[in-house]
């Protein structure tokens, strides 16, 4: 369900040479419900992968397939719909500060086309499920970190998505509330959502063993 | 907890753009009402040329004197005078709607100007002048032909045609109203590129929730039609405030030309034609047709620039 074949990726004009390639010759595949972590140093390039297998970048050369859609060719209107069935969490969040917590939450069901009536059940029980079920109404700048990466979980999580991706998403939790989330994203994957966890900190790759992409200067050296 | 319930059941006003503060440009609507106001202007200035020609064509450019030396003599053929003689040909032909002979009033304002008092008194020998109008639909009356058959009873009858002086005029009411039409585009350019540029200005105030929107799976449509929602909304009032500012200008424009209407009527008012009242009156209703077509096409020419001016800049994003 995702196939990368020789992809490589370059940041500018894109038509850079070889040289100018931060990700080259990645090849790999991740079958449905699977877990990965993405490893590598500072710089390797792992959240220029999570950059297509998000969505946010297309590949500049090689085939890459995301849930079955081949993302190197597919139309705008079908990325669109593909990003639906993603869910992210970034490193830095990217909340909408205008929006209540609830807001924030509800709207990948409203991006959806989910109606009305049936999305502030869904979202007040997942606001419960990551505790905070007292915050709904609050904008996410008035939150502690630990409380605005629990917004951007429920976001991500909210639309019953097939992919989950994580861009070191321990960077700003301390041990308890790192501990919890890798127990959160196991529980969805145990579910049946494939996950893909990037980080650099191998404390906690060794608490939580699965298989592993690595990284190192934008070649994939380690699979498994 | 109550708050948050209270945004649940106002999910109409879901606002994840933030566009309420980001697409609420001030001036906007202001310079969109201005906008509106040149095109109400224009617009007018347009309706009253395209009346004045269509009345110069079908009435005075239709219309035709006849003038019959000695009428009140006994026709040369046929009975009574040679005035009566005239009247009852002309009003026998199909291809005149109407003959009327011009009372001495008439005559004697008309020929004012020229003798000052009234001509009878200088004991000059008056004609009597009789105006005609083509039947709509007819042929344009052959002058060379109508003057032959009517000198039969009435020898020396001359027939004047006021067309190709009318036509002249009408030429001149087409190229003002081509120039207007011209006026008009150009104020429509210029209402889609006040609302293009508050658009981009909108778009790159909000372009970190642009993004996330954009990554959570909006398609550019979705977004497009937020902004786009917003813009006719801001279009549609800017028109309306514009329409609403061209009314006290365009009532005393319709006062204006009514008179002058009338005066570029054939005879000053001798009533063939209706008169150029009739004329300016007929501009009023269509005018305000039109009147509330601006704010509709403010909204409409928002709407589309918005929409091709968010889809145009969401092609940076994958
Ligand atoms: N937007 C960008 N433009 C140009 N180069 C970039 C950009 N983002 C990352 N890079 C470069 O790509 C390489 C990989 O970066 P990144 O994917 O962020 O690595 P990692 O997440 O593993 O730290 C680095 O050399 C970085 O400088
Ligand atoms: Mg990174």
């Amino acid at each position: 369900m995702i196939r990368f074949h020789e992809v490589g990726l370059s940041y500018g004009d894109g038509g850079g040479g070889r040289a100018g390639l931060v990700l080259r010759d990645i090849s790999f595949a991740v079958a449905a419900g699977g877990f990965r972590w993405l490893l590598g140093p500072s710089g390797a390039g792992k959240t220029s992968l999570l950059r297509l297998l998000t969505l946010a970048a297309r590949p500049s050369r090689g085939e890459a397939v995301v849930l079955g859609c081949p993302i190197h060719a597919a139309s705008r209107r079908d990325l669109a719909a593909l990003r639906r069935q993603i869910g992210v969490v970034f490193q830095d969040f990217r909340l909408l500060g205008h929006l209540s917590v609830f807001d924030n939450v509800a709207l990948p069901l409203r991006l959806a086309g989910r109606p009305e009536g049936q999305i502030s059940a869904d979202v007040t029980e997942m606001l419960r499920w990551v505790g905070l079920a007292g915050h709904l109404a609050a904008l996410p700048p008035t939150l502690s970190g630990g409380e605005q990466q629990r917004v951007a979980i429920a976001r991500a999580v909210i639309g019953r998505p097939s992919l989950i991706l994580a861009d070191e998403p321990t960077g700003n939790l301390d041990e308890a509330q790192a501990e919890r989330l890798m127990q959160l994203l196991g529980e969805l994957n145990r579910l049946g959502t494939s996950v893909i966890v990037a980080t650099h900190q191998t404390a906690l790759v060794a608490r939580y063993p699965a298989p592993a992409l690595r990284l190192d200067q934008g070649r994939l050296v380690g699979d498994g | 907890m109550v708050k948050a319930r209270a945004r649940l059941l106002r999910p109409a006003g879901f606002d994840e753009l933030g566009l309420k503060r980001a697409f609420a440009p001030r001036l906007l609507p202001l310079l969109v009402a201005a906008v509106a106001l040149l095109a109400a202007l224009t617009l007018a200035g347009m309706l009253a040329a395209a009346g004045l020609a269509r009345h110069w064509r079908d009435g005075a450019g239709a219309s035709l004197t006849v003038q019959v030396p000695e009428p009140e003599a006994p026709a040369a053929s046929g009975a009574g005078s040679r005035a009566e003689a005239v009247l009852a040909l002309l009003r026998a032909d199909p291809a005149i709607a109407a003959a009327r002979r011009l009372g001495d009033a008439e005559l004697e304002a008309l020929l004012r100007p020229w003798l000052g008092a009234a001509p009878r008194a200088l004991g000059l020998a008056v004609p009597a002048v009789i105006t005609l109008r083509r039947a709509a639909g007819a042929p344009p009356v052959a002058e060379e032909a109508l003057a032959l058959r009517l000198a039969r009873p009435a020898p020396g009858t001359l027939v004047e045609a006021a067309g190709p002086w009318f036509a002249r005029l009408a030429a001149l009411a087409r190229s003002l109203q081509a120039l207007a039409a011209f006026a008009l585009l150009i104020v429509g350019a210029i209402a889609a590129l006040v609302i293009a540029i508050a658009t981009r200005a909108s778009l790159a105030a909000r372009r970190e929730a642009l993004e996330i929107v954009h990554g959570l799976g909006a398609s550019d449509s979705y977004i497009a039609n937020r902004f786009a929602a917003r813009a006719l909304w801001l279009a549609a009032v800017g028109g309306g405030l514009g329409t609403l500012a061209a009314l006290p200008a365009l009532a005393l424009l319709a006062r204006l030309a009514a008179p002058f209407a009338a005066l570029m009527a054939p005879g000053a008012g001798a009533g063939v034609v209706g008169g150029g009242a009739s004329a300016a009156g007929g501009i009023v209703p269509a005018a305000a047709l039109w009147l509330v077509a601006l704010p509709l096409s403010a909204a409409v020419i928002g709407w589309l620039t918005a929409q091709v001016t968010v889809r145009r800049w969401l092609r940076r994003l994958p």
